[in-house]
C-alpha cells in the first residue's frame, strides 16, 4: 500500500506522512556522525571522516567541514555531493547579502535561506530532497555565538549541544548527560573527542578519521574559525588519551 | 543613458545632521518649493525607516518621497522577515545600493539624503552622508545643498564627537541662524528630529528668532 505513495516526493501518505523526506533522514543516520558543541567563548563543530580505502589520498581538504563565510562554518552528514550543491548556495547567499548590506549575513537568516532552499524540495515536484543534515556554528554581533541544526525536511532549531548521522541518538544522551553550561571552548573539545570516541566504530581515533573546527574569539577580540589541521587533532586526543599508541601502528606495518 | 547628461541644481532645501555623544540630530528645512513658489510651509522632508533610523531627504520634488518610501517599505519588510532591525550602518549601505542601481537606469532618482541612527549593538549614535551619485559617507555631521556653504565652517570650529544634547541643539542653533542670515530664500525654519537609543522624537524648534543682519 505504502508503495504507492513512495515514488512521490511531494505527495502525503494516507498516514500524512512524506516518505522520500523520511527516507533521506534514514540516509543521513548511516552517515558519519558529526557534532556541535556550543561553548560560552565559541563552538566546536567534530565530525566523523569514513576511511574508504587505506590507497585513497588523505590529505585534500575537508569533506565533512565547510566554510560559509568569515563568521560561519558547518558540518555536513549524509550525501556529500548534496551538501557541495547547498554549500555553494549558502556561500552564494552569504555573499550577496554582504554586497547589499555591506555587513555579515545573521547567522539565523543563512540557516532560513538554506531551509527554504531544502523546503522547496519537498513540495515541488519530480525531485528528491537533499539527503543532507548541516550543522552550523556562527557568530554575529546580535545574538553572539549560535549553533544551528537543519535536516531535509528544511526545519531546523538552535541547539546548545547537537549531532547527526550515525549513533546520533546515543551521541546525543551523552552530550546531554556530559554538557555543561558554563563550558569554555577547551572544554567543549574535550566532551567532542569524548563523545566521538564512544560513538565510533574503532576504538582508538586519529587525525585520519575525524575532523575538526571551531569559531572562538582571538584575544583582541576578533572572530575566528578554524579548520584544525592533523597535528592540531592529534595533540589534543593525545591529551585525552585516545589517540593511537604509536606501538601499535608500527606493528600495523 | 549617454549623452544625456544628469542636471542637478543644488538645492535651496537645507537638510543638517550632527552626532553627538549618545544622540543624532537631523534638521529639515519646511519649505515645500517649486521653482520660485513655496507651496507649503509644513513640510516634512524625513522618513522614520525603522524605531532607530530616520532618513532626511532633498532633490527633485517627486522623486524624493518616492525613493525615501521605497526605502521605508523595504527596510520595514527586512523588519518583519526577519524579526530584528536592520542596523544603521546596513540600511546605508542598503540605500546606497539602490541609488547607485537606480543611477544607471534609464531614470535615475535625483535625491540626496542624510540617514541619522543609533546603533543599539555598538552603543553609537550615527550620521550618513549619501548624494545622488550614490557616494556614501558616515560623518561626524553633515549638510547637504547651499547650506554646506554655511554652515560646514560652523561645525567644524563648534563639533566635538561626544558633545551632550544641549551642546548639539545650540550648535544647530548657530546654523539655522546664520541660514537664515545668509540664505537669500526664506526655506521656512527646519523640522528637527533626534535620534537617541529610545528612538525618534520630533523636537519643538523656534523659528521666530530674530537674526541681526550686517
Amino acid at each position: 500500500m505504502s508503495r504507492r505513495y513512495d515514488s512521490r516526493t511531494t505527495i502525503f501518505s494516507p498516514e500524512g506522512r512524506l516518505y522520500q523526506v523520511e527516507y533521506a533522514l534514514e540516509a543521513i543516520s548511516h552517515a558519519g556522525t558529526a557534532l556541535g558543541i556550543l561553548a560560552k567563548d565559541g563552538i566546536v563543530l567534530a565530525a566523523e571522516r569514513k576511511v574508504t580505502s587505506k590507497l585513497l589520498e588523505q590529505d585534500t581538504s575537508a569533506e565533512k567541514l565547510y566554510i560559509l563565510n568569515d563568521n560561519m562554518i558547518t558540518a555536513v552528514a549524509g550525501m556529500t555531493a548534496d551538501a557541495n550543491i547547498l554549500i555553494n548556495f549558502a556561500r552564494n547567499q552569504a555573499q550577496r547579502y554582504l554586497l547589499t548590506y555591506n555587513e555579515d549575513i545573521p547567522c539565523e537568516q543563512l540557516v532560513r535561506r538554506l531551509c527554504d532552499l531544502k523546503q522547496g524540495y519537498t513540495q515541488t515536484g519530480g525531485l528528491r530532497p537533499f539527503g543532507v543534515s548541516l550543522i552550523y556554528a556562527g557568530w554575529d554581533p546580535q545574538r553572539e555565538f549560535q549553533l544551528y541544526q537543519s535536516n531535509p525536511s528544511g526545519n531546523y532549531g538552535g541547539w546548545k549541544a547537537t549531532s547527526v548521522g550515525a549513533n546520533n541518538a546515543s551521541a546525543q544522551s551523552l552530550l546531554k548527560q556530559d554538557y555543561k553550561e558554563e563550558c569554555n571552548l577547551k572544554e567543549a573539545c574535550g566532551l567532542a573527542v569524548k563523545v566521538l570516541g564512544k560513538t565510533m566504530d574503532s576504538t582508538k581515533l586519529s587525525s585520519e578519521k575525524i575532523e575538526f573546527a571551531t569559531v572562538g574569539r582571538t584575544e583582541s577580540g576578533k572572530i575566528y574559525h578554524h579548520l584544525w589541521g592533523a597535528d592540531e587533532i592529534d595533540a589534543l586526543l593525545k591529551e585525552h588519551g585516545l589517540a593511537k599508541p604509536e606501538d601499535t601502528e608500527m606493528s600495523e606495518n | 543613458m549617454y549623452g544625456e547628461q544628469l542636471v542637478f541644481k543644488l538645492p535651496l532645501e537645507v537638510l543638517l545632521g550632527i552626532t553627538g555623544k549618545d544622540f543624532t540630530l537631523i534638521a529639515a528645512s519646511k519649505a515645500a518649493m517649486r521653482g520660485a513658489t513655496i507651496l507649503k510651509a509644513s513640510d516634512d522632508k524625513t522618513r522614520e525607516l525603522n524605531p532607530h533610523t530616520l532618513m532626511a531627504f532633498s532633490g527633485e520634488a517627486g522623486d524624493t518621497v518616492q525613493f525615501a518610501e521605497y526605502i521605508q517599505a523595504n527596510v520595514q519588510l527586512y523588519s518583519m522577515r526577519n524579526g530584528m532591525e536592520l542596523s544603521p550602518s546596513a540600511t546605508a549601505n542598503f540605500v546606497r545600493g539602490e541609488l547607485a542601481r537606480a543611477l544607471r537606469s534609464r531614470r535615475p532618482y535625483t535625491v540626496n539624503l542624510l540617514l541619522g541612527g543609533y546603533d543599539n549593538i555598538a552603543d553609537k549614535p550615527t550620521l550618513y552622508w549619501i548624494d545622488y551619485l550614490a557616494s556614501l559617507a558616515p560623518v561626524p555631521y553633515a549638510a547637504h545643498g547651499y547650506a554646506q556653504y554655511y554652515c560646514l565652517s560652523l561645525l567644524d570650529k563648534h563639533h566635538h564627537p561626544d558633545i551632550d544634547f544641549d551642546e548639539g541643539m545650540k550648535i544647530l542653533r548657530m546654523c539655522t541662524q546664520e541660514l537664515k542670515r545668509r540664505l537669500p530664500i526664506d526655506f521656512k525654519g527646519v523640522l528637527v528630529k533626534v535620534i537617541t537609543k529610545d528612538g525618534v522624537k520630533e523636537l519643538d524648534y523656534e523659528d521666530d528668532v530674530k537674526v541681526d543682519v550686517p
